[in-house]
């Protein structure tokens, strides 16, 4: 726990001192909307390695970490970015290829395991799954999981209810709780000593917040420590949880943040065309990743014309009539 | 008025779902039927997000769950955990319909979106559930889409990633999931439904221009066809509001 009262960071710092190789890493978001996208980009520069990432339905920032060489282990229950690619690109390659190691969730599941991560309790329970292949395949096999300290000895299990009959319920299916190394969140407002305000629907960024060993916050606006402490009841994650905060504007992008900016449709376009061949892939992280330096740079090369057609309209958060096509 | 089969489709999912039906929906043709239904048959009927959103305006189509314009004008924000758990309890959950989507589906109405191939080493890599699997495992009735494929209409699933009926009548109960299962299956060719008695999948309408033979033709394993009739096709009304109430913009209908 860091109580100390100015976390404020720069994002190179920060990625540097807390994502290692082999670290057991979760980034907040969902699909196409607040992933921590410069922080991705700032793991892929600095050529982090067989990263253990844990996933419910990321999305975009789950496929550039793949596409990036950083992962090795995907725990996950949803590879996709909505209709610009039903099937993450790079996530798809890289396990048709063997070159990652996956084990199947469902969204049910993984938010309940960093749920149980932040509760301290070693599973939870659901009434998700019994009789399909989530419960009979496993990615990782049990020898390999008995090597890892970080890993429990089973993917999950089924138990009859103890409380034989109660509400309706035979069996439950419980599902091991999952404390990162490190989580990463995109928020709107963080202040300098971390407490976090997230708009719009928050996912499940607040359990893998709580879960982890040690929290990223990058955010859009950075306030003075005692400014989010008025209308505190929209705050959702609180300063004993955060050991770096980074200002970072835009830092979702191309990914959407709501009351900010839209996703922006051209670059994740662009993206799913060059992810689908190594060459044209190669040349993008070549130029987009490590052709920059900071998200800014990113920014600068999408262009103030694009960047003003994504920006968010303060009536509904998102980009009204936006070109999606 | 004419037509496209995507119009059919949505459509016939829309007809479906009633009011008071709460509507978890995911990316695509599933979002505009529970737009279409909203907007035309069933204007009491609740839409809802796997992410957390309940009842969205949805001025604009959104292209994922994820989409920022699930947020807007919403009976509350929250999460997946407030999303699934709705879903678990029969309180709500009791009242949800789900739409769903595969690569492969059985007489069963199990579905496969996970791989083609062995799962240690696939030959495709889908998505995933997602919270595809939650929802079949959770609610009494889901409407699946599908495209009359021979691969996507197989005897086995490579890979069963949201239970639909098991493998019969009581394989839900013998597993211990909640009551429930498919109603239907929409495809670009015409409607399954499953026997009340055996839980096997058997041709319910066939589109115009489309015959029984044609649609077996599309399926690895065969069906019942003998109660199977001519679907109704959308009307002038329906067809005129779901292109200009729910996809102005032509995001998913082009």
């Amino acid at each position: 726990m860091n109580l100390k009262q100015d976390k404020v960071m720069d994002l190179t710092t920060a990625i540097n001192t807390y994502v290692k190789d082999r670290c057991h890493l979760s980034l907040g978001g969902f699909t196409i909307n607040r992933n921590p996208m410069a922080a991705v980009y700032e793991i892929i520069r600095q050529r982090v390695k067989n990263i253990h990432l844990y996933a419910h339905s990321n999305g975009q920032g789950v496929d550039e970490l793949i596409g990036g060489g950083c992962v090795s282990h995907l725990e996950i229950a949803y590879g996709g970015s909505g209709k610009f690619a039903s099937t993450c690109i790079r996530f798809r390659k890289a396990v048709e290829e063997n070159l990652l190691q996956v084990e199947d969730y469902t969204n049910y599941q993984m938010t309940l395991r960093f749920l149980a991560g932040a509760m301290g309790v070693p599973f939870l329970p659901c009434r998700s799954s019994m009789g399909t292949d989530i419960v009979n395949k496993w990615g990782f096999s049990q020898e390999m999981r008995k090597t890892s300290k970080k890993l429990p000895d089973d993917k999950l299990t089924i138990m009859d209810n103890p409380f034989s009959g109660w509400l309706d319920t035979e069996k439950v299916v419980l599902v091991p709780a999952i404390q990162p190394d490190v989580t990463i969140v995109h928020v709107q407002k963080a202040d300098k000593r971390g407490n976090c305000r997230i708009q719009g629907l928050t996912f499940a960024d607040a359990e893998q917040a709580k879960a982890a060993k040690h929290l990223i916050v990058t955010c859009e606006e950075l306030y003075d420590n005692d400014e989010l402490k008025t209308d505190s009841d929209q705050n959702q994650i609180p300063f004993i949880h955060v050991d770096a905060v980074v200002h970072v504007p835009h830092g979702a992008y191309p990914t959407a943040c709501y009351h900010h900016y839209d996703y922006d449709p051209n670059y994740l376009k662009a993206y799913a065309k060059k992810a689908k061949d190594d060459t044209l892939h190669g040349e993008y992280l070549k130029e987009m990743i490590h052709g920059c330096q900071t998200q800014q740079d990113l920014i600068a090369k999408t262009g103030p014309e694009q960047m003003a057609a994504i920006a968010a309209d303060p009536q509904t958060g998102y980009a009204r009539n936006l070109d999606r096509k | 008025m004419e037509y496209t089969l995507k119009e059919m489709m949505a459509i016939t999912a829309a007809r479906e779902i009633k009011n008071e039906d709460i509507v978890f929906c995911g990316t695509g043709i599933s979002m505009l039927a529970a737009m279409a239904a909203k907007n035309i048959n069933a204007p009491e009927s609740v839409i809802f997000f796997e992410t957390g959103a309940i009842d969205s305006k949805l001025e604009e189509i959104p292209l994922a769950v994820g989409d920022p314009r699930v947020m807007y004008h919403t009976s509350a924000n929250g999460g997946l955990l407030d999303s699934f758990a709705t879903m678990q309890n029969a309180i709500t959950g009791q009242h949800v319909v789900g739409i769903l989507g595969a690569a492969q589906v059985d007489k069963f109405g199990n579905l496969n979106s996970t791989v083609i191939g062995d799962y240690e080493s696939p030959k495709i890599r889908f998505s995933g559930s997602g919270g595809g699997c939650d929802v079949a495992s959770f609610v009494p009735r889901s409407i699946i889409f599908m495209q009359h494929e021979k691969r996507k209409f197989v005897k086995k699933l490579d890979y069963l990633t949201s239970p639909g009926y098991l493998d019969g009548p009581d394989g839900r109960k013998n597993a211990g999931l909640i009551p429930g299962g498919p109603e239907l299956v929409i495809t670009n060719m015409g409607v399954m439904r499953f026997d009340d008695t055996t839980k096997q999948m058997y041709l319910a309408a066939f589109y115009p221009g489309i015959t029984p033979e044609q649609i077996l033709d599309k399926m690895e394993f065969s069906v019942d066809t003998s109660r199977a009739e001519e679907a109704t096709p959308p009307t002038a009304e329906e067809l005129t509001l779901l292109r200009e109430k729910c996809d102005h913009q032509r995001l998913i209908l082009s």
